[in-house]
């Protein structure tokens, strides 16, 4: 068992190359924080409302596929050179689409969504109101 | 409380279950329909953003904005010597190359010596191959993986986005796409 085991350990790491990815070290901003801890921050609060492209349910934040670093190396240095957040998201958004945000867009397509719980909460007082007017007149009739 | 249900009622109560035999449907459907992983780009029909590659490979000139711009459509290919699926559209890309299509290449976060290797097990098509290890270019075209496949027209304007490895079977479609952006 001993021998089978260290056998599947060899046959691992034999296997690891193939699913290796780039060699190359990461971007110089990929896990490297900005100096000055505003600019820090901004593009903190940008890099978590970006999709990572690689593994879709991740924001670049949280992702260490070498394509999430070198979007956050690009964040990162945009915000350094004074670029404002919404510029960069908008600069991502013509190139991927708005898959790419995490952010709601203010779109006409959006509108069902933002008008379902005031037409839930019409329907719920509607039928209340229905049920209450009955019970008052079943209660006159006592 | 004698007195009969209205007969509506009786509808009425299999509602609720018939919501859920759909919802449960569409959670279904939802699970095993083959999802659709890919992002395809949103800057088709756009120029090429500025950009001036070093050379990815020793003996073949890096890649710039300018090299586009050449009144004939090319290929863009986006690829690296990591990636398992671009071994295997060489031969197509090869047919493509001695089909007189002028293929330039951008190798993403690459070391010269893999490329090398690379080049040389799978064959070259490549004019001229642009290094990119900080996918910056990548980023700047709307492409979101290994290998991908632009068709830019002579003016340098992105035309069409092939997601993926060419297969032989997407030989004519690519070829068509050149033609039309040759128009």
């Amino acid at each position: 068992m001993r021998i089978l085991l260290a056998l599947l350990f060899a046959l691992l790491a034999l296997a690891q190359p193939a699913t290796a990815q780039d060699l190359l070290p990461p971007a110089p901003y990929a896990y490297k924080q900005l100096e000055d801890p505003a600019l820090e921050a901004k593009a903190q609060r940008l890099m978590e409302t970006l999709r990572c492209l690689k593994c879709q349910s991740q924001a670049i934040s949280d992702s260490d596929a070498p394509m999430a670093g070198d979007m956050r190396h690009q964040v990162r240095t945009r915000i350094a050179a004074g670029e404002d957040p919404e510029a960069i998201r908008a600069w991502l958004v013509e190139r991927y689409g708005d898959y790419v945000s995490y952010a709601p867009q203010n779109k006409p397509i959006m509108w069902p969504l933002f008008a379902a719980p005031l037409v839930i909460l019409l329907l719920a007082a509607l039928l209340l109101r229905g049920r209450f007017r009955r019970a008052g007149i079943k209660g006159d009739g006592q | 409380m004698s007195e009969p249900e209205p007969k509506r009622s009786r509808i009425a109560i299999w509602l609720p279950l018939a919501l859920f035999g759909a919802f449960f449907a569409l959670v279904i459907w939802g699970l095993v329909r083959p999802a659709d992983r890919e992002v395809a780009s949103a800057f088709i029909g756009k120029p090429l953003p500025q950009f001036a590659l070093d050379a990815a490979t020793d003996g073949q000139p890096g890649l710039s904005t300018a090299d586009f711009k050449v009144g004939k459509p090319k290929l863009l290919n986006v690829f690296a010597s990591w990636c398992v699926p671009c071994a295997i559209e060489s031969p197509q890309l090869d047919a493509l190359a001695k089909q007189g299509v002028e293929i330039d290449g951008v190798a993403i976060r690459d070391r010269k010596e893999d490329v090398a290797r690379f080049l040389a097990t799978n064959g070259n098509p490549f004019q001229r191959i642009g290094k990119d290890d900080l996918s910056e270019v990548q980023l700047g075209i709307g492409s979101s993986g290994v290998p991908e496949t632009f068709v830019i027209d002579g003016k340098g304007v992105i035309r069409y986005q092939h997601l993926g490895e060419i297969r032989p079977e997407d030989m004519d479609l690519i070829l068509r796409k050149l033609q039309e952006a040759g128009q």
